[in-house]
């Protein structure tokens, strides 16, 4: 985007208890570099109710950020409230690009966001460069195409990005905060939140963890989770799970990984009982090392596996704990 | 109390079919990719059909897609959907997220309903921007990640179960409103035999751009804001490495590689 000066912005999750979400640190990780590259500053946005916490980790990722205290922030579904006061801070800022994360909360801002300013919106990013402007690159169908895109000619857009795709890795000094109150009533509908309900103790989110121990339909049932669990806690790593395993009732949606539950890129993928179907693929391909625990030889896992071990999950599981707990 | 629905209903290329490829334009080659209703959006059309079956009501299919879109939308009717609204124009090919948000929006500016259904993203991009954008181009609340959709007709409000990290959010909002659904929406049907019968003889509108309104040259292929610049097929994996054996050959096999790989 040629002439273009203004800084490339990210807007900030925050986790329940106010810090700031780990996605967040890596998009605003992202901001930093694009923005060397690009000859511009970076600056980050943190809308909440009390975005002090979360403000100050932010401006250790990225030089300028803009605190947005909201009350409706609480109380309310976030994401609308938080695109709508992002996009009075935008309004003026003649941004170079805006980055926000491609999680559930993330596509939200950057839809609502879009709408709000006219904006183009490129999604799911797995990297972004510069080359006169964001060249964004994503998976497509399913993994079968990457693809790269650019904005138009003179335009600025939002782009969401992936968990996982950068590391997020602290600025050599921190930013400032400015605090903001917002100015003018939020236009858009609000959106009661009448009730939170705790299910389950939070489990480390698998979009977010380096290594994943998934359990599909070969499992058998809940009680053959509790070996996936073990090994997973032995590799410091998250429980995921087929749809078929999640349809069982065997574990937690949040913890589904495909084409309907979610997109992870752990760089350890320990597929227990997974046949490695087409629907379970999308979601796990782009790890960096998969390996395969199956019965059948012939199994798709197969064909894109670094290593199938072909037996029975639980014999080999136990034989992997203690081969783990050998070695301390 | 009846309940009017519509459901956004994307035909994406069949994932199992694996056909997908980009035209020298840069868009899909249609052509080449046989269609079917994107995955999310089956189970948002299950759960309208589930409340106007409890309530009755309408349900309405709304896409953007070209003229082939009318086929795929045939297997909407077939489960039970009432009546469809297929938006398509030879301008629209090249369509990006912010164009398509402009006419969704449009379209939807035609029609009457106390709530709006989209799928969670769909298969082909991934993106999940659109049902935000629409909400807040046509001013409707927004309920994302839902897992329950409980309206109240008398009231006019509706609430919503929202999948959060550790359990879910129950949100609250008047009707209209816009929802974004999940799979735990339930498992969608499939048509039955008087279903695909009766999907004959249902009604689809089309509409064109010109039908609502919209210029050429502010939507569609022509007023494109993002663009393609290259696309490539992802690296091969490496080779597969099997190894059968003993659990305990096994298991040494994979800390070999979790060591040789610095995972451990």
């Amino acid at each position: 985007m040629a002439g273009s000066t203004g800084a490339i912005w990210v807007i900030a999750e925050t986790n329940a208890d106010g810090s700031l979400a780990k996605s967040s640190a890596e998009v605003a990780t992202l901001a930093r570099n694009l923005a060397e590259e690009a000859g511009v500053s970076a600056a980050g946005i943190v809308v909440a109710a009390d975005p002090a916490a979360a403000a100050k980790e932010l401006a250790g990722y990225v030089g300028r950020v803009v605190a947005v205290t909201e009350p409706a922030a609480a109380g309310n579904a976030w994401s609308v409230v938080a695109a709508q006061r992002a996009a009075a801070v935008l309004a003026d800022a003649a941004p170079t690009a805006v980055l926000t994360g491609a999680g559930p909360d993330g596509r939200d801002v950057a839809g609502t966001l879009g709408a709000l300013l006219e904006r183009p919106i490129l999604v799911n990013a797995t990297a972004i460069d510069w080359e006169h402007g964001p060249s964004v690159a994503m998976s497509v169908f399913g993994g079968k195409l990457n693809t790269t895109s650019a904005f138009g000619e003179g335009e600025w857009g939002i782009v969401t990005v992936r968990p996982n795709v950068v590391t997020a890795e602290a600025a050599p000094s921190a930013g400032t905060v400015e605090q903001a109150t917002p100015a003018g009533d939020l236009t858009l509908p609000a959106v009661k939140v009448v009730e939170h309900v705790q299910e389950a103790a939070a489990a480390l989110p698998i979009e977010e963890a380096r290594t994943i121990v998934a359990g599909g339909r070969g499992v058998g049932g809940e009680e053959g989770f509790a070996l996936v669990r073990e090994i997973a806690a032995a590799l410091g790593g998250a429980v995921g799970a087929t749809r078929a395993a999640v349809d069982s009732g065997w574990i937690p949606y949040a913890q589904q990984i495909g084409q309907t539950g979610k997109i992870v890129k752990p760089q350890l993928y320990l597929a227990l009982g997974i046949s490695g179907a087409i629907q379970h693929k999308v979601g796990m391909q782009t790890a960096g090392t998969i390996i395969g625990v199956n019965r059948d030889p012939d199994a798709p896992i197969a064909e894109f596996a670094g290593l199938v071990v072909v037996g029975d999950l639980f014999e080999v599981g136990k034989a992997l704990l203690s081969e783990l707990k050998a070695r301390g | 109390m009846p309940i009017r629905i519509v459901v956004l209903t994307k035909p994406v290329p069949d994932p199992a079919a694996a056909a997908e490829r980009l035209g020298p334009d840069g868009r899909l080659d249609r052509a080449a990719s046989p269609a079917v209703i994107n995955g999310n959006d089956e189970y948002t059309l299950e759960a309208a059909l589930k409340l106007t079956d409890a309530l009755g009501g309408e349900v309405t299919l709304l896409a953007m897609a070209p003229a082939g879109g009318l086929d795929t939308m045939r297997k909407g009717l077939a489960m039970g959907a009432h009546r469809g609204v297929l938006v398509t124009d030879p301008a629209l090919a090249g369509s990006d997220q912010w164009s398509t948000m402009q006419v969704l929006a449009a379209a939807l500016k035609t029609l009457e309903y106390d709530l709006v259904l989209a799928g969670f993203d769909t298969s082909d991009g991934v993106g999940g921007v659109v049902g935000a954008g629409l909400a807040a181009l046509l001013k409707l609340p927004l309920m994302s990640s839902a897992a329950k959709i409980e309206p109240d007709v008398d009231a006019g409000t509706v609430r919503v179960r929202r999948i959060s990290p550790t359990g879910f959010d129950v949100l609250e909002a008047p009707m209209p409103a816009l929802i974004v659904g999940t799979q735990l929406l339930g498992e969608p049907r499939y048509p039955s035999l008087k279903g695909i019968m009766a999907a004959r003889s249902k009604e689809v509108l089309t509409r064109s751009l010109a039908d609502l309104r919209l210029d050429p040259a502010t939507v569609g292929g022509a007023a494109t804001r993002t663009k393609v610049t290259g696309s490539t097929k992802p690296p091969a994996r490496g080779a597969t490495q099997v190894v059968r054996g003993t659990p305990d050959e096994g298991a040494q096999a994979i800390v070999e590689l979790l060591a040789s790989r610095r995972l451990i």
